[in-house]
């Protein structure tokens, strides 16, 4: 292949969430009609924000404030007169005149299908929500087969593009494979992964800009993975756990919640959360402790707060331990909660 | 950015490949030595390097050809001279079926093993390398992982080739300096063997029987070779080439030659372009209500109109020549045989729509159509029909090709743009349409090769003189229908639009042994089956859609009564599985839901009968067209739906169980 040598391409920013906000910071208004109700709003909002302006609930997996919406999981469409497909609620702007329609036929049917595909193929026991969306649309995750086995730790970090195997008719293919542990902070249990990309924008352009994670392998196959699917400590990764604060089904957990979650004694039931400010630097982020029997046992930072948009750093995230010292050099908890 | 890179020493061979698509490394910041005085005042890297993210495919591409595969250090060094982050460039490197992240033999013959191949021998060549050489390289049912002895040759299983006239094709792909690419047509068990076993030995064969097959050398000058020869049975058997338009200079004129595209009037049409300007040409386009022969049946002028008036700048063109729909073969033979044409249809589509660079987008099996498209811009710069200065009028206009690495997807109109500028291909949200933000995020004109073959024609009878031929409606001028399978004369056939599928049958000699039809795909793997009672469908958009069926991108490929449907069918749900590029949850999982289901009714395991399977499929398929990004899963269930309820293929009274 030859190169044209007629001066560089035009290289614009890829969109993100912060290009994005800019564009819908306008004044004008546009006024659309939802389940038959008129709506107005500033031009630029979203189907979405719009629907929920009014009190209509959308349910949402791929989709997060503070993140460019990806669109991929699809279980937020919704009907739009004059469109030959259902569209995403999470990403379309309001227009003029749009009429939509959030509880068609066509909107059922696609959600419970798209409940019934991810459930049959991904682990959704620590997702928030998706049962009560799975009795709520009906939705038989089982008539797809038996869940398959799981798959040999590497092997989907392997996969061939364009390549599979001939299915097998006992089972319903999943994602299901060993979880890796393969640091002291955070677990990366991919089958949990429902591939709403989010992982990958919070480590690379929307928050974090440090890009050691992203969508490899095609189709089925496709899997959130570091450069030839090395472990996390020979990755670019920085331990900032901002992927795990935007993880929607616990696919990624720091290792204390997932040890705890093992041995059973995890209980969110038992468990107070207490704003504070992180010690540590003088950027004055919003520290949420989560405390289970007077022991810290996750931090996280709101959503909404406007200095940490709910990012922290490996600090803020995981170096806490220190708190539990009742006095100097004598730890209360002995546990491998990885606290640095 | 940070980068993590390894700083892991390239090998020589590495090395040698990305400096000869990016030229040397400026520095110790891009990659060359380090510790200079000069690397401590001035660093390369920031917006400079990172704007050439466009160049990662390629460079992926440059160290697959010349190693045979991208290894750890390989694509450290290509992080370094481009300033991508190493786990973007492995998202990019695992996204191709032609790049191999693993090592892998560096021959690789990859086997057609699709629709139309299936009807003239793939399934026992596959069956016969099965047998003889060993599984092919690929995944096993539990997902093992069939190990290669490094140095042998692999054989791999292939979607459609886009080589159905010849079937069954295959694809050889050798690493190697000067790397060598073929498509091979008509292949028996006997010269696959020769091609995996002894590489002198397959030369001989493939002289000796001469075959259909076609050469790519990286570094040499475009080469004839004697087997080299464009099969268009049309002008060989039913119509005199003087009523051919978009073919008329296959296998007539030499598509090597500039001066003979001249002398058959080439470059005509991109001077008048020029002399009557943008604004005309436009007209022209829309008068002609050409639509869009790429499978979207979009108006062509109503494209170029958009694009033209878009304030932002630099607009961009792009040739789609990433014909990967199963059973397609026209631009192909159009890029092999009229290259020059392409190159002057481009020149005319970019100075319309103030585009001043274009891209061919050619997939990567397609080594002598690039070959010749090269060859075709190389010599029409040097003769000043691209550049800065066409023939002297001072317009401006180049082109670049790019090559696809095996991913269907990338057809796509805007999954192209991702594709080209360096990301996965997986298709963008639309809004915003291509018009508005396509590759770069700027205004992009996307062309498929044969609605571009119809522009010089259009510029110089005009478009209503255009308009005039065909069926009328939106059914203007002529069309290229692919024929292949089980007709007798496999091939491209040009007829204005108006014929009935029973024509083009008939054109194309009528079915293989004079055998009867079981059922014919219409349109493409994205198309839809209709049944040997509907042969009198008009092929026109308006007879097409009153059918309930889509001309795609000109598909037609004729299935005897011999053929095992239920087998197509479960191909046609694997190709999908295959080419999703995962992005969307309906897709993903749906095209492997189908596949499940319908491999459970062709291997006789359904869930509760076939009654029930087929409810299951009905179900999912409308999941997939009504909730999937783009038009990848949108249709993947119509052929499939088509076969079960339109033509009947699968007995839905009977269970095997």
């Amino acid at each position: 292949m030859t190169a044209v040598a007629t001066g560089p391409l035009v290289q614009l920013q890829r969109p993100t969430f912060a290009t994005d906000q800019k564009r819908r910071n306008s004044v004008r208004t546009v006024t659309l009609t939802i389940d038959g109700q008129a709506v107005t709003v500033r031009e630029g909002t979203t189907v979405l924000e719009a629907c929920r302006s009014i009190g209509i609930e959308i349910p949402t997996l791929c989709f997060l404030e503070t993140l460019h919406p990806v669109n991929a999981c699809r279980i937020c469409v919704v009907e739009m007169e004059g469109a030959r497909v259902l569209v995403p609620s999470c990403s379309r702007a309001a227009e003029e005149g749009m009429v939509i329609k959030t509880k068609s036929e066509r909107v059922n049917h696609s959600r419970k299908l798209v409940l019934e595909m991810l459930a049959s193929s991904v682990d959704l026991s620590t997702t928030p929500k998706v049962a009560e969306w799975i009795e709520e649309y009906a939705a038989k995750p089982a008539r797809f087969g038996p869940p398959a086995p799981p798959a040999p730790a590497g092997t989907r970090d392997a996969s061939i593009p364009g390549h599979h195997g001939t299915p097998d008719a006992r089972y319903a293919a999943t994602v299901a494979e060993p979880a890796k542990v393969d640091n002291d902070l955070y677990v990366r249990d991919y089958a949990k992964c429902i591939l709403c990309y989010k992982c990958v924008e919070a480590c690379g352009p929307d928050h974090q800009n440090t890009f050691a994670i992203a969508v490899a392998g095609r189709g089925f196959d496709a899997h959130i993975s570091t450069e030839f699917a090395v472990p996390l400590p020979e990755s670019a990764c920085v331990y900032c756990g901002n992927c795990i604060a935007v993880c929607p089904t616990g696919a990624l957990m720091a290792k204390k919640e997932f040890d705890m979650r093992a041995d059973g004694s995890w209980d969110e039931s038992r468990q107070t959360t207490t704003d504070t400010i992180c010690p540590y630097c003088g950027v004055g982020c919003t520290l949420s402790l989560h405390v289970q029997d007077g022991e810290i046992v996750k931090a996280t930072s709101p959503l909404e707060n406007s200095i940490t948009q709910g990012n922290l750093c490996i600090k803020g995230r995981f170096g806490w331990r220190f708190v539990q010292n009742t006095a100097a050099g004598t730890p209360t908890h002995s546990g491998s909660d990885g606290g640095h | 950015m940070d980068l993590h890179l390894r700083h892991a020493a390239p090998t020589a061979e590495e090395r040698a490949a990305v400096d000869a698509l990016l030229g040397p490394p400026r520095s110790g910041w891009d990659g060359g030595e380090r510790g200079s005085t000069y690397d401590a005042h001035v660093a390369h890297t920031g917006h400079e390097v990172r704007a050439r993210r466009h160049l990662l495919l390629p460079a992926l591409q440059a160290l697959q050809s010349r190693v045979g595969w991208i290894s750890e250090t390989g694509l450290d060094y290509v992080c370094t001279r481009l300033d991508v982050p190493p786990a973007e460039a492995w998202s990019v490197a695992t996204f191709y079926a032609l790049l191999s992240t693993t090592p892998r033999a560096p021959r690789v013959l990859h086997v057609c093993d699709d629709v139309a191949c299936k009807c003239r021998g793939a399934n026992e060549l596959v069956a016969h390398l099965e047998q003889t050489v060993g599984p092919a390289h690929a995944h096993g049912p539990a997902g093992d992982h069939v190990e290669i002895p490094s140095g042998a040759t692999v054989w791999m299983r292939s979607p459609c080739l886009g080589l159905c006239d010849h079937a069954p094709a295959a694809f050889l792909q050798e690493a190697g300096q000067p790397s060598r690419e073929e498509l091979i047509g008509e292949l028996t068990p006997a010269q696959a063997n020769d091609i995996l076993s002894a590489r002198a030995g397959r030369r001989a064969a493939m002289r000796s029987s001469g075959m259909y097959a076609m050469q790519w050398l990286a570094d040499a000058e475009p080469m004839m070779t004697e087997t080299q020869t464009l099969r268009l049975p049309q002008t060989e058997t039913t119509q005199p080439s003087s009523e051919l338009r978009l073919l008329r200079r296959i296998d007539a004129v030499d598509p090597t030659s500039i001066a003979g595209y001249r002398a058959s009037g080439g470059f005509d049409a991109l001077r008048r372009a020029i002399e009557i300007g943008s604004e005309a040409v436009i007209r022209e386009v829309i008068d002609s209500k050409l639509m869009g022969r790429g499978g979207a049946a979009f108006p062509t002028g109503r494209k170029w109109e958009a694009v033209a008036k878009q304030p932002a700048r630099p607009h961009y063109l792009i040739c789609n020549a990433d014909e990967s729909e199963p059973g397609t073969f026209k631009d192909r033979v159009l890029m092999e045989g009229d290259p020059f044409s392409i190159v002057e249809a481009m020149a005319i589509a970019g100075i319309a729509t103030g585009c001043e660079r274009g891209f061919v987008y050619i997939r990567g099996e397609y080594p002598l159509a690039t070959q010749r498209l090269q060859h075709a811009i190389d010599q029409a710069r040097a003769h000043d029909f691209l550049g800065d200065n066409i023939i002297g009028r001072g317009v401006k206009f180049d082109i670049e090709i790019r090559r696809g690495a095996g991913a269907y997807i990338c057809g796509e109109e805007t999954a192209i743009f991702n594709s080209i500028e360096g990301y996965r291909g997986e298709p963008r949200n639309k809004p915003p349409f291509p018009a508005q933000a396509g590759l770069f995020g700027l205004p992009t004109v996307v062309n498929n090769v044969e609605t571009l073959a119809n522009i010089p024609w259009i510029v110089l009878e005009g478009g209503q003189a255009f308009a005039s031929i065909g069926a009328g409606g939106q059914s203007t001028g002529t069309k290229l229908f692919c024929l292949s399978g089980n007709v007798a004369n496999p091939g491209v056939y040009e007829v204005p639009f108006g014929k009935t599928l029973r024509d083009l049958i008939g054109m194309s000699g009528g079915v293989q042994g004079g055998r009867s039809i079981q059922a014919i795909l219409l349109g493409g793997a994205a198309g839809v089956f209709v049944g040997p009672d509907e042969l009198d469908i008009p092929l026109t958009f308006e007879g097409a859609r009153a059918a309930k069926a889509t001309l795609g991108s000109g598909v037609i490929v004729v299935f005897d009564d011999r053929a095992d449907m239920p087998d197509v069918l479960v191909r046609i749900a694997s190709f999908f599985r295959d080419e999703s590029c995962g992005q969307c949850v309906p897709c993903r999982v749906g095209t492997v839901r189908q596949e499940e289901a319908l491999y459970r009714i062709a291997s006789g395991k359904t869930l509760g009968g076939v009654a029930q399977e087929v409810a299951l499929l009905d179900e999912v398929g409308l999941a997939m067209k009504d909730a999937s990004i783009c038009g990848l899963g949108q249709t993947a269930y119509a052929a499939i739906e088509s076969a079960i309820h339109r033509v009947g293929l699968i007995p839905l009274g009977s269970d095997p169980n």
